[in-house]
């Protein structure tokens, strides 16, 4: 049986800021279709890691792979167009509408003096409505709901044609409809091959979103592994340093409180 | 089909087009208007090569025409420079001077004004010192290690614009109440009044080299403005980009600001007009601004040295003209940034 190329692998991978470090050990494998679940408290070094898998800080040691390739050394561009990020929220001063928003997923794609054309138009309407918001192409962004802005980011992500995203706690902000919405989505986009590397503060999202899982604890790594094995009461309870009880729900998944 | 992404009735090369021939009529006006009046007619013929009447062959090409291009130039450079500035800062409320350089431009200007240097020195001097100012800025925000942050960047452009403001109120204080001091003060309002033919020629390619980049990299700066962070995830090498971006609107504006003096309002509010026709996008705003703007200076320039029997200060006419108009446009429920 033929190896898959994972879309993104770290190896003995060190994160921190200049001389601090925040976490080590990090071992990452990500394959296509799969959702990856971090979880860990907060100020534990998952933004960092988030930073340092898309080449915004250099790692302490250790090494990560884009597509087979080293991080390291590949230009903006390269590693835009392998890896797309979802950041928690979008900021800016301008009324863009969401076409245009989803239009700069072409950025990595188009050279430097070329403007989005008919074929990124077609790919970013594609993108939205693989979403289910091709209706709201026209609107301004800052009038959407949060989930709906989360939503067009992650057409965004879709129309930046990477293999592999990652999202920063997508839901944290999101009420309970637009949690589930964001949810489906980000479920239908591993259905559609898509890897997916999602951080979450709650347990039982990524019981039901995750594949594998990897906990995050101050002093390194928890668990790490299929979700069914990394992802239990033992683990939980390690992780936030309180007793963590869980269910089994209807749907076989587990529950956590 | 998606709806059109921008509050607007005509297509965007149809409305650059209504742009282009506004401008051109705008220039017609300002070649036709002055004491020494030119049919529209006579204009025609004497840009075709007519040379039958030699007073209005020296008027044409020797006064009215390096004018109105001077003013089309300044004002296309600033509204420009200013949208520029607005994305690349993310921030609607900077104009082309956030950095100090018309500050320093104006220092370096009534500095020569105060020595009794030619025209050709005082515009020289205040283009230098112009970008002096920018290049001190961005050396002292690497100095203190605010590399890739805007804010840190803006607070030394604010304290060494002070300084060079402050540079200028003493120029003042020392300056001849009679003669001098009336000729600063009018620079630091703006005018067109000295603007010669050789001006125009060596001003023009300043312009150019300044403007082609912003417009062939002008999709790409419209990301900027949604952080640095976000840009480089899409691909952009965004502190590099901004950059290049800060160099090119300097130029622009210290060539503006050494030929037509301290002209507020054109650089902040002209980006704010055109968004309301074109959108936000940077891609469709700069040519439309740089065309409002040109066009804009141009009637104002011609207002200015026709109203009355002394000419006016540029900086008073574009904000009695432009406050107006951009209250109104307000009014209208025109709000292209986001709430």
């Amino acid at each position: 049986m033929g190896r898959v190329t994972p879309l993104l692998e770290t190896r003995d991978l060190v994160v921190g800021h200049g001389r601090t470090t925040l976490l080590g050990g990090i071992e990452l494998t990500l394959l296509p279709g799969r959702v990856l679940c971090l979880l860990g408290p907060n100020g534990v070094g998952k933004t960092t890691l988030f930073r340092t898998l898309l080449g915004l800080t250099p790692a302490l040691a250790g090494t990560i792979r884009l597509g087979g390739q080293p991080l390291a050394g590949m230009s903006r561009a390269e590693i835009a167009r392998h890896l797309a990020h979802v950041p928690q929220a979008m900021h800016s001063p301008f009324a863009y509408t969401a076409l245009d928003i989803v239009l700069m997923g072409a950025a990595s794609r188009l050279g430097a003096f070329a403007r989005p054309g008919a074929t990124e138009t077609a790919g970013a309407m594609a993108a939205l409505g693989q979403l289910g918001i091709a209706d709201l192409a026209g609107r301004d962004v800052s009038r959407l709901s949060g989930g709906q802005r989360q939503l067009v980011l992650i057409a965004r992500a879709l129309a930046q044609g990477a293999a592999a995203i990652l999202m920063d706690e997508p839901t944290a902000s999101l009420d309970f409809v637009n949690r589930r919405v964001v949810d489906r989505a980000t479920r239908a986009l591993a259905e559609a091959g898509i890897g997916v590397i999602l951080s979450t503060h709650d347990p039982d999202q990524a019981a039901a979103l995750g594949d594998e899982a990897l906990l995050l604890g101050r002093a390194g790594v928890v668990a790490a592994g299929p979700v069914a094995t990394a992802l239990t009461t033992a683990t939980l309870s390690a992780l936030y340093g309180t007793e963590v009880q869980g269910s089994a729900g209807a749907d076989g998944r587990q529950h956590f409180y | 089909m998606p709806r059109p992404s921008r509050p607007c009735w005509v297509s965007e090369r149809g409305l650059l087009a209504l742009l282009v021939a506004g401008l051109i009529a705008a220039l017609l006006a300002g070649a036709a208007i002055g004491p020494y009046p030119l049919a529209l007619g006579r204009i025609l013929a004497l840009l075709a090569g007519d040379p039958s009447v030699a007073q209005e062959v020296t008027v044409l090409f020797n006064i009215r025409l390096p004018r109105v291009l001077a003013a089309a130039l300044v004002g296309a450079a600033l509204a420009a420079a200013g949208a520029a500035y607005q994305s690349a800062f993310r921030n609607p409320l900077v104009s082309p001077d956030i950095l100090g350089v018309s500050a320093g431009t104006g220092f370096g200007a009534v500095l020569g004004i105060l020595l009794g240097m030619p025209v050709v020195v005082i515009q020289l001097m205040g283009f230098g010192m112009g970008l002096a100012t920018v290049a001190l800025v961005l050396l002292l925000t690497l100095a203190l290690r605010g590399g890739g942050q805007v804010l840190v960047m803006v607070l030394c452009g604010i304290a060494i614009g002070a300084l060079a403001g402050a540079g200028i109120s003493l120029v003042k204080l020392l300056a001849d109440p009679d003669n001098q001091l009336p000729a600063i003060t009018f620079w630091l309002m703006g005018s067109l009044a000295g603007a010669k033919r050789g001006d125009v020629l060596a001003t023009l390619p300043v312009m150019l080299v300044g403007l082609a980049p912003l417009i062939a990299l002008r999709w790409r700066i419209g990301l900027l403005s949604m952080g640095d962070e976000t840009a480089r995830t899409l691909g952009v090498e965004a502190g590099r980009l901004r950059l290049l971006v800060i160099a090119c609107a300097t130029l622009v504006t210290a060539a503006a600001v050494a030929l037509a003096g301290v002209i507020g309002w054109i650089g902040l509010m002209v980006p704010h007009m055109t968004r309301m026709l074109t959108g936000p996008r940077f891609d469709r705003l700069l040519p439309a601004t740089l065309l409002i703007g040109a066009g804009f200076m141009v009637l104002v320039d011609t207002a200015a040295r026709s109203i009355a029997l002394m000419e006016v200060p540029l900086g008073i006419l574009t904000a009695v003209t432009g406050a107006p108009v951009f209250v109104w446009l307000l009014a209208r429920g025109a709000r292209p940034w986001a709430e």
